[in-house]
C-alpha cells in the first residue's frame, strides 16, 4: 500500500540533482526524500525532514550530529524498524535495484542482513544473555535462507567469526564470557553474514574505551573491504570520522546540512553548524581552549521557524528567521542547506 | 606545607568465590599527594579494568583500601566520625559519569540542590539558600531560571552534567573526583563542561582528580597525569610529556589508538594484541599484550626516572634511576 503512495509521489528536481552526484559507480544505497514523524501526546516531532543521499559500493558516510538530530531515527527508517507512535511520511529507500519501502513485511524481514545489515549501538545489551553465540548466528542465517545445509551454514558462522578476528570457540560461548570489544565484533560478525550491501553503524563503539575502539573500528573497516558493502558510520565523535570515513554527512534538527568529503570537511567546512562542530574539537595544538557551540539544540516539538539552526548560528541573517533554507549542491558537488550559499549553487 | 590528600601504598583487592577463593588485584600500591595550597587536576587514565574507578570508589571513602592508608587533611578516612566525617564528605565532592542515573525522576532539580544546602546547614534563610544555587548554576553557565522547578527529564545530558558540578561547587570542596565526566555527553557539549570544571580549579582553587580514558580531553584540562592498567601505574608525569611522548608501550598503544580529529595524523600501525584475560598477574601487567617484551619483564618492573617531571615503569629504561613508589606524586608538576 505504501508502495502505491510513494511511487505517485513526483520525484522533484532536487531529488536528481542529488542523485546524479558525480560520485563514480552506480550508487548502492539511494535514499530519497525521506521524512520521518512521531506522533506524540505534546505534538508532531518531525526527526526526519527531507532527507536524501547516495552511496557506492565500498564507500563509508560519517553521518554526525547532536543527540536528538535524527541520527538513529535515519538508521532505523532506513531498516524500516521505526515503531509506532513514528511513522515513515514519505521517501524511498533503494538499495541495489531493491525499494526497501515498497516490500511487503515478509520480503523486508529477509531484506533486512542479507541486503541491509544493522550494528547496534549497546552490543552488551543486543545479544541474547540465555542463547549461545552460535545459536544466535543460526538463527539469523536460518531464518534467511531456506534449506542450507548444517555444514554449509556452520562453515559462514565460522567464517563471519573468523573475519571479525574472534577465535572459533567464540560459537559455543555465551554474552556474559566475552568482553564489550568482543560483543560489538560478534555483533559485526552477524551483521556481515549473509553479505549485506549496506551496513549501518550506529555509534559502534560509544561505550569502549580507545583501544577497543581502534580494535573495533578496523574490524569494520576490513570486513567492508572484503565484501566491498557501503557502510554508514553514525556517531557524533568527529574524531572517529576523520580515521574512518570517505564522506561526512551533518544533520541538524532531522535534517542534513551538509554533505561533503571527509578532507573538505576537516579544511573548509561550510555550513557554519559545520564549521561550529569543526572548530570546537580538541586537537594537540590548541590545549586549554575550550570552544563549544553556544545554545542548545532545538526541541523537535518547537523548531525555530525558518532555518532551524539560526538562533545559535553567528552568520545569521534576516532571511534565515523566515525562510527554510534548501538543500544545494554546490559547483564542487558539496551538499550544503544554509542561505549563505544562495549564489553558489 | 600540608597536604590535602596522602595516598600511601594503597592495594585494593577483590576476591570472590567460597572454597577457592580467587582474588582480583584492583590496584596495587598506590601511592600519591596532592598538596592543600596548590590546586591542580591530574588526570588517572586506563581502560575499562584498569582500577580508575576503584580508585575513586576508595577516595571518596565508599570502599576501604585492603592495605595502605588514605589520609585527608591528616586524619585516615576510614577512621573519621562525627563532625570531621561530616567535613570531608563536604569537601570531597563528586560528578559521576551518567548524568541520567544520579538524578531522581520524581523531584525537581532543585531537590538536588536543596538537600545539601539543608544537610550541611549551608544557608541561614530561604533567600540565602536560592541565592547560593543561583550562583552556583550561574558559575556553571547556567541561567538558573532556565532549570530551576524544571524536572531532569526536561533538560539536556549536558544541562544535568553541569548541574552536578554545580551542586559540587556549592558545597566549597577542596577536592572533586570527576569520574568520566563528559564521556556520555554530545560532543559540543563537552567544551562546555570541561572549560566550567578548569574554573573551578582555577578560580575557585578547587583540586580535582580526573578520572577516564579519553586521552584527548585529559590533555586539555589537567596538569599531570597517571596512567593505570590493570591496577599498576604505568606511566605517569607531566600531561604534555606523557601524550606528546609516550614512553611505555602500554601509553604509546593508548595515545595511538586516540581518534586525533586530523587527517594527517592516522591511527597507528601497531597491530593490538587482545588482551589476555587469564594473563598472570606476575611481573609486568602488560607483559601478554606488549611488543616489547623481554625476559625480565617476569619480574614486576620498578618506576624509572626519564626525566624531571616523567617516569615509566618498564625495563626498556633500566638504565634509568628507580622512583621509590611513595615518590610518585614529586615527578608530578602542580
Amino acid at each position: 500500500m505504501m508502495s502505491e503512495v510513494l511511487s505517485d509521489r513526483p520525484t522533484t528536481s532536487r531529488t536528481s540533482a542529488l542523485s546524479a552526484r558525480p560520485s563514480g559507480p552506480e550508487p548502492v544505497l539511494r535514499v530519497q526524500n525521506l521524512e520521518v514523524t512521531y506522533y506524540t501526546d505534546a505534538g508532531r516531532a518531525k526527526a526526519l525532514d527531507d532527507v536524501s543521499f547516495t552511496l557506492s559500493a565500498g564507500e563509508k558516510l560519517g553521518m554526525v550530529g547532536e543527540s536528538g538530530s535524527g541520527k538513529s531515527t535515519l538508521a532505523l527508517a532506513m531498516m524500516r524498524m521505526i515503531k509506532p507512535p513514528g511513522r515513515i511520511e514519505a521517501g524511498r529507500v533503494i538499495v541495489g535495484d531493491t525499494d526497501l519501502t515498497g516490500l511487503d513485511d515478509d520480503a523486508m524481514r529477509k531484506a533486512r542482513l542479507s541486503k541491509i545489515a544493522y550494528i547496534p549501538q549497546g552490543a552488551m545489551n543486543s545479544l541474547n544473555p540465555v542463547m549461545r553465540i552460535g545459536a544466535q548466528m543460526v538463527d539469523a542465517v536460518k531464518s534467511h535462507m531456506n534449506g542450507e545445509s548444517r555444514s554449509s551454514i556452520g562453515d559462514r558462522c565460522a567464517h563471519a567469526l573468523k573475519s571479525v578476528d574472534l577465535d572459533a570457540s567464540v560459537f559455543r560461548m555465551y554474552a556474559h564470557e566475552l568482553s564489550g570489544g568482543m560483543k560489538q565484533r560478534v555483533c559485526i560478525a552477524i551483521g556481515i553474514l549473509l553479505n549485506p550491501q549496506v551496513i549501518i553503524a550506529d555509534e559502534p563503539t560509544s561505550a569502549l574505551d580507545v583501544v577497543t575502539q581502534r580494535q573495533v573500528m578496523e574490524t569494520i573497516d576490513r570486513v567492508q573491504k572484503e565484501i566491498n558493502a557501503a557502510v554508514i558510520l553514525i556517531g557524533h565523535d568527529m574524531g572517529l570520522m576523520a580515521q574512518f570515513v570517505d564522506k561526512v554527512a551533518v544533520m541538524y534538527a532531522g535534517r542534513l546540512v551538509e554533505v561533503s568529503t571527509v578532507r573538505e570537511m576537516f579544511t573548509d567546512p561550510k555550513h557554519p553548524y559545520a564549521r561550529a562542530l569543526i572548530s570546537s574539537l580538541p586537537n594537540l595544538d590548541n590545549k586549554g581552549v575550550f570552544q563549544g557551540i553556544p545554545g542548545l539544540a532545538p526541541s523537535l516539538l518547537r523548531l525555530p521557524t525558518g532555518c532551524a539552526f539560526h538562533p545559535r548560528c553567528t552568520h545569521a541573517m534576516d532571511i534565515c528567521g523566515t525562510t527554510r533554507p534548501e538543500v544545494r549542491m554546490l559547483a564542487s558537488g558539496r551538499v550544503v542547506t544554509c542561505h549563505l550559499f544562495n549564489e553558489e549553487a | 606545607m600540608a597536604n590535602l590528600l596522602e595516598l600511601k601504598n594503597v592495594s585494593k583487592v577483590y576476591s570472590r568465590g567460597l572454597i577457592n577463593t580467587k582474588a582480583t588485584i584492583a590496584l596495587q600500591d598506590i601511592s600519591l599527594t596532592l598538596r592543600e595550597n596548590e590546586p591542580t587536576i591530574l588526570t588517572v587514565a586506563g581502560e575499562s579494568g584498569s582500577g580508575k574507578t576503584t580508585l575513586a570508589m576508595l577516595l571518596l571513602g565508599f570502599t576501604t583500601p585492603t592495605t595502605g592508608q588514605i589520609i585527608y587533611r591528616g586524619k585516615n578516612i576510614t577512621t573519621l566520625h562525627g563532625k570531621q566525617r561530616m567535613a570531608f564528605r563536604r569537601e570531597v565532592q563528586a560528578v559521576f559519569q551518567d548524568p541520567f542515573a544520579v538524578f531522581n525522576p520524581f523531584y525537581t532539580v532543585d531537590h538536588l540542590l536543596t538537600v545539601p544546602i539543608r544537610r550541611f546547614k549551608l544557608a541561614k534563610s530561604r533567600a540565602d539558600a536560592r541565592n547560593r544555587m543561583d550562583e552556583a548554576l550561574t558559575a556553571v553557565g547556567l541561567r538558573p531560571e532556565d532549570v530551576l522547578g524544571r524536572f531532569p527529564h526536561q533538560l539536556s545530558g549536558g544541562q544535568r552534567q553541569r548541574i552536578n558540578v554545580a551542586r559540587a561547587l556549592l558545597l566549597k570542596p577542596r577536592l572533586l573526583i570527576a569520574d568520566e565526566p563528559v564521556s556520555m555527553v554530545d560532543a559540543s557539549l563537552r567544551a562546555n563542561i570541561l572549560e566550567t570544571l578548569r574554573n573551578l580549579q582555577r578560580d575557585h582553587g578547587v583540586s580535582i582528580i580526573y578520572i577516564t580514558h579519553d586521552l584527548t580531553t585529559a590533555y586539555h584540562i589537567s596538569k599531570s597525569i597517571i596512567v593505570l592498567y590493570r591496577g599498576a601505574v604505568m606511566e605517569a608525569g607531566d600531561i604534555d610529556t606523557v601524550i606528546k611522548s609516550p614512553r611505555h608501550p602500554y601509553t604509546q598503544l593508548l595515545v595511538d589508538s586516540i581518534p586525533w580529529p586530523n587527517l594527517e595524523k592516522r591511527w597507528g600501525v601497531q597491530p593490538i594484541k587482545a588482551r589476555d584475560s587469564g594473563a598472570s598477574t606476575e611481573g609486568c601487567r602488560f607483559r601478554s599484550r606488549c611488543p616489547m617484551a623481554m625476559e625480565i619483564c617476569k619480574t614486576p618492573p620498578p618506576l624509572f626516572r626519564i626525566d624531571a617531571h616523567h617516569t615509566a615503569s618498564c625495563y626498556l629504561y633500566a638504565e634509568q634511576p628507580q622512583v621509590a613508589p611513595d615518590h610518585l606524586s614529586e615527578l608530578l608538576p602542580a
